[in-house]
This record gives C-alpha cells, sequence and structure tokens, in this order.
C-alpha cells in the first residue's frame, strides 16, 4: 500500500461470490444516503453507510453568525422538527449569557415541540408506509399532518421552517383563541392517527416484513450509544423529557413508551405511540399554561459570552437526544457550535442490523431506525 | 410582545462586569453528587487529571493524551458511564492544539441519568496538516466506547486528528477526492468572509 495514500483511499481485496452494491443516494429505499452493501446472493454480508451527501458546514456557518443570526439556519437540518432542533441550542445560549425565561414563553415551547415532534413523526410514517409498498400509508399521514402545521403556522407564521424559538422566550404570543383551536384539532389528530393501527400495524404485509427483523438487543443498543426510538424500541427506558426534564417537563406528566422486542416493528412503534403521547403532553400544557404574561426578554443587539465557557445541552426531539455543545468566548459570535443528533448516533446501529439480513428487507430495517438523511451530516 | 420583565436578566449579558457576579454564584456551594465523581477521578488518578469545572449535572475533566484510555476504561468500568452521547473537536490555533471533546453519558445506571461526563484532552496542531500522516494523532476510544466508532471518524476529517488504534480510519462525510484543509479548523474560511 502506497503509504502517500491518506486513509480511506485504499483498495479491498474482493472476494469473488460477493457483490457491491450501491444503493442510493437517489433511491426509494435509501432516500438521500448511500448505503454501500455487499451481498452474497440475498444475503447481506456487510454494509457500509456513507451520509455525506445532503448538505454539511451548518457549525462551520455557525461560527461566523452571532448567537442570534444562528437561529434561522441552525434549524435547516430537520426543518420538519426544527423547533426541535433549534431547542438545545437556544438552552445553551440562554445558560451562557445567563436569561431566565418566563414562565409562559416555557409552555409555549413545549406545546410548540411537541406539535413538531407529531408533524416529524408524520412525515416519518408517510415515507415508511411509501418505502414498503403501501401508498394509502403515504396518503393519510401526509394530508393529516396538514392540522398541525395550519396550527404551527397560526402559532407562528411560517408553516415549515419556524425560528420561533429565540434565547430569552419564543418571538411572538400565541394569536387569540388559539388554545381552544389547538385544543380541538389535537383531540381530532388524536382519534385519527388511532386508525392508522388498523391499517398498518396490525398489516399482515408489514409484520412479516418487520417482525424479527434487524434484531438490536437491549445490551447492544446500549453499547452502541443509541438513543430516541431506537433505544426505546430494545427496552431501555430513557427519554429526555423525564429523565432530564428541561423547561416545563417537570411539572408535566409524562409517560415513556417502551417495547421489549428491538427488531423493526417495534422501531416503527414506537414514535407512533409517542405521537399519540405528545397529544397527551399538550393538553396538559394548554391546561396548565399561564393565560397571559410576557413571553420575551428582550436581549441586547449582540450579546456576549462570559469568557471562555462551554455548555452541553440536550432535548429530546424526534430522532432522540439531540445535544449542542457551545464554546463562547466572550464574542457576539460562538466560538464552537457542535450538534450531537439521533440521526447520526442511531446510524451507527445500521451495519450491525443489516448484516446477515435479506436485501429485500433493507428499506424497512433501515428507515426503522428513524434517521433522517439530513440531519445526520448537519 | 411588549415584556415588562426587562429586569437584571438583561444586565448580566452586558460586557461590562459580568464576571463580579458570575463567580460568586459559582462559589456558594458546587452540586454534592457531581463533586463526588469528581473527587472519585481525582482520587485515583491525582495529578493526571485536571477537574475544570463542576456545574449541576455536568462535571469536566482534562487529561492528557497519554492518559485518556486509563481514565475512560475507569469511568466505563467503575463509574458506570456506559456510552459516548457526542465527540466534538474545537481547534485553538493559538495554543497550536485542537481539543477533542467526549461527553459521556449512562443508561444503565439510574443514578446517573442526568449526568454528563465531559472528558477532554488535546492533540498537536500542524500548520500545514497531511491527515494521518502528521503528528496530530490521538489514542483512540473505540474499543472501550463502540459509539465513538463514527463520531471520531468525523474528527478525523473534520480537523484532521488521526486516531490511534481505530478499526476503519475512513473518511465519512466529505466527498472522497476532497484534498482541502481540514474544513472545521480555524483556517478555514468561509469564501466573501
Amino acid at each position: 500500500m502506497n503509504p502517500e495514500l491518506p486513509p480511506g483511499l485504499a483498495l479491498q481485496k474482493v472476494d469473488e461470490r460477493i457483490m457491491t452494491l450501491n444503493v442510493g443516494p437517489q433511491h426509494p429505499g435509501s432516500g438521500h444516503m448511500r448505503i454501500i452493501v455487499q451481498i452474497d446472493g440475498d444475503f447481506i454480508v456487510a454494509c457500509d453507510p456513507d451520509p455525506g451527501y445532503v448538505h454539511r458546514g451548518e457549525e462551520k456557518m455557525a461560527e461566523y453568525r452571532n448567537y442570534i443570526t444562528n437561529i434561522p439556519h441552525l434549524e435547516r437540518p430537520v426543518i420538519h422538527d426544527s423547533c426541535n432542533v433549534l431547542y438545545p441550542y437556544v438552552l445553551g445560549v440562554e445558560e451562557i449569557l445567563g436569561i431566565e425565561v418566563p414562565e409562559r414563553a416555557k409552555y409555549v415551547r413545549v406545546i410548540a415541540s411537541e406539535l413538531n415532534r407529531c408533524i416529524y413523526t408524520m412525515y416519518w410514517l408517510a415515507i415508511y408506509g411509501i418505502f414498503l409498498g403501501h401508498s394509502t400509508m403515504f396518503m393519510w399521514p401526509a394530508g393529516d399532518r396538514e392540522l398541525l402545521i395550519d396550527l404551527m403556522e397560526k402559532m407562528t407564521g411560517a408553516r415549515v421552517t419556524h425560528a420561533h424559538f429565540v434565547p430569552g422566550g419564543v418571538r411572538n404570543d400565541l394569536p387569540p383563541n388559539f388554545e381552544d383551536v389547538c385544543l380541538r384539532q389535537v383531540n381530532y389528530f388524536e382519534k385519527r392517527i388511532k386508525e392508522y393501527a388498523a391499517i398498518f400495524y396490525d398489516n399482515p404485509i408489514l409484520i412479516a416484513r418487520t417482525k424479527d427483523t434487524g434484531i438490536l438487543s437491549r445490551q447492544d443498543a446500549i453499547r452502541l450509544g443509541t438513543t430516541g426510538s431506537v433505544l426505546r424500541a430494545s427496552g431501555v427506558d430513557y427519554d429526555l423529557r423525564k429523565k432530564e426534564p428541561y423547561d416545563v417537563y417537570e411539572e408535566l406528566d409524562v409517560h415513556t413508551n417502551v417495547m421489549k422486542e428491538g427488531d423493526s416493528y417495534a422501531r416503527s412503534r414506537v414514535p407512533w405511540l409517542d405521537m399519540l403521547e405528545s397529544c397527551a403532553i399538550i393538553r396538559q400544557a394548554l391546561q396548565k399554561m399561564p393565560k397571559s404574561g410576557s413571553v420575551r426578554v428582550k436581549l441586547k443587539p449582540n450579546p456576549k459570552g462570559k469568557g471562555l465557557d462551554s455548555v452541553y445541552k440536550r432535548v429530546e426531539s424526534g430522532r432522540g437526544s439531540l445535544g449542542c455543545y457551545i464554546v463562547s468566548d466572550a464574542k457576539p459570535e460562538p466560538y464552537r457550535v457542535k450538534m450531537s443528533v439521533g440521526s447520526f448516533r442511531n446510524l451507527i446501529a445500521l451495519p450491525y442490523l443489516l448484516k446477515g439480513e435479506k436485501l429485500g428487507n433493507m428499506p424497512s430495517v433501515y428507515w426503522s431506525l428513524n434517521y433522517w438523511p439530513v440531519e445526520a451530516d448537519r | 410582545m411588549s415584556s415588562d420583565s426587562e429586569n437584571e436578566q438583561i444586565e448580566t449579558t452586558s460586557d461590562v462586569e459580568p464576571a463580579s457576579k458570575a463567580t460568586p454564584a459559582k462559589e456558594i456551594e458546587l452540586p454534592k453528587f457531581e463533586k463526588g465523581i469528581a473527587d472519585k477521578i481525582t482520587e485515583k488518578f491525582g495529578s493526571k487529571t485536571k477537574v475544570a469545572f463542576v456545574k449541576p449535572d455536568r462535571v469536566r475533566i482534562d487529561v492528557g493524551r497519554d492518559d485518556i484510555k486509563e481514565v475512560a476504561e475507569f469511568l466505563r468500568d467503575v463509574l458506570n458511564f456506559d456510552h459516548a452521547e457526542s465527540v466534538s473537536g474545537v481547534d485553538y490555533p493559538q495554543d497550536k492544539e485542537i481539543e477533542v471533546v467526549y461527553h459521556l453519558g449512562s443508561y444503565t445506571d439510574p443514578s446517573l441519568s442526568r449526568q454528563i461526563l465531559i472528558l477532554t484532552t488535546r492533540a498537536q496542531r500542524e500548520e500545514n496538516p497531511i491527515p494521518g500522516n502528521d503528528s496530530t494523532k490521538l489514542p483512540s476510544l473505540r474499543e472501550i466506547f463502540y459509539s465513538v466508532e463514527f463520531h471520531e471518524r468525523e474528527i478525523f476529517e473534520m480537523f484532521g486528528v488521526y486516531f490511534q488504534g481505530h478499526p476503519d480510519n475512513r473518511r465519512l462525510l466529505l466527498p472522497e477526492d476532497w484534498a482541502d484543509l481540514p474544513p472545521l479548523r480555524k483556517d478555514f474560511a468561509i469564501k466573501g468572509r
């Protein structure tokens, strides 16, 4: 081997029986990701995920913009879950600047992030349906999430990327009569997603393709450091909303959905159960929210940190724990922003899950990781 | 929304004398449980480790590159930190060093479920990096925490820190023919700025 070659360009010796197949990066079974699989007949012997194809450089861009102007672009990695993606960054900046958030703003944040979790999960579910050739399951969630998108539009003024959370609170107060509309829509939404059980989760074809495929044991889930629905489907009771409550989650009754099987079916079911849980959380928050009061503490135009300082804040997003590590050096711009995202952390499980699996099961196993391609490369 | 609570919180963001307010608040009381974790580590390793800060739910430990594997093993086996949440690199060109920060958490120990242990070490930084073939090297923690596998690959391509002992030292996110500086270093400037 040529020592001048940087690692990664070394050539590999190939077995004649093994065929290397590039699935993606633009493929109905892989989304925006390239999965390099090596197959022996119909069975996958090795898998090498290659996530870097969508966009990258959020972390670098964040070093050139000040704390406030970072907000609109740091939510880009997951535009369907933009409130949750921004959440740890906002919490981190608040800790660096030492700001206390008004009580009403905390409730508004919880409602917005739970609505966003549902919006994201519905989109994920729609794509899971179309991956498995179940086109009704694509159309129903894609239509039903409009309900919640309309709610977010009422709340923030934007349909997809809201940029609603700012250090010190949220950008705007709720519009008049929002609570009633929200309660009504959420109640209808909950009734509607309960119907998915009959068409999707009890469907024999889905069960045949997902039950007992891609099994991740509890021990492996812990060892590989997976997070979110992948972890909870393997029997680990860990949800940051309960374990490390942020904002007002401490005052709300949050139930964690855990399944023991650890197969693709459990992994696809846990996010759906979480959506029902989100509806319950939104109802509680609407009830407990202070009816009036400030929702934002005004900041100085160019807030600065206090000397060399670092914070690591994390929240539970639609895809699992989402951490943000911010290093500040008393300048208006952060010195370094690192996002530790659920998709990237769960990706490490993919080669373990696909090994020994049939190629036909690849889409169902891969998408059950609750993976969002754009988030992984940030 | 008009905010009537524009009170002393705004003052803390001013750059006049923030330190005078911040320091006494820290010294009043260190969180007990986190202090206990930090004490256990200093008791075992003494001057090899340096406790950078102890905050609620967060403990930060600075370790030299030679001792990091030993410390990490202790953290996993004795203190029950079983996985790494994230691995970040921070470039310090003025110190000629790159800091690698491991955020360790625990799923198995209920008493640690809120805790994040921040383990840092520093690698030498080269002005003209040749990723993989210069002195910017660190021992890999992959044998101790499996979850750092992809994270360390990311640090390798983004900062040029080569992890010795990592079984799969390849690029992950960048294009295969990337021939520029590692992009998250400070001297890699964005176009037009």
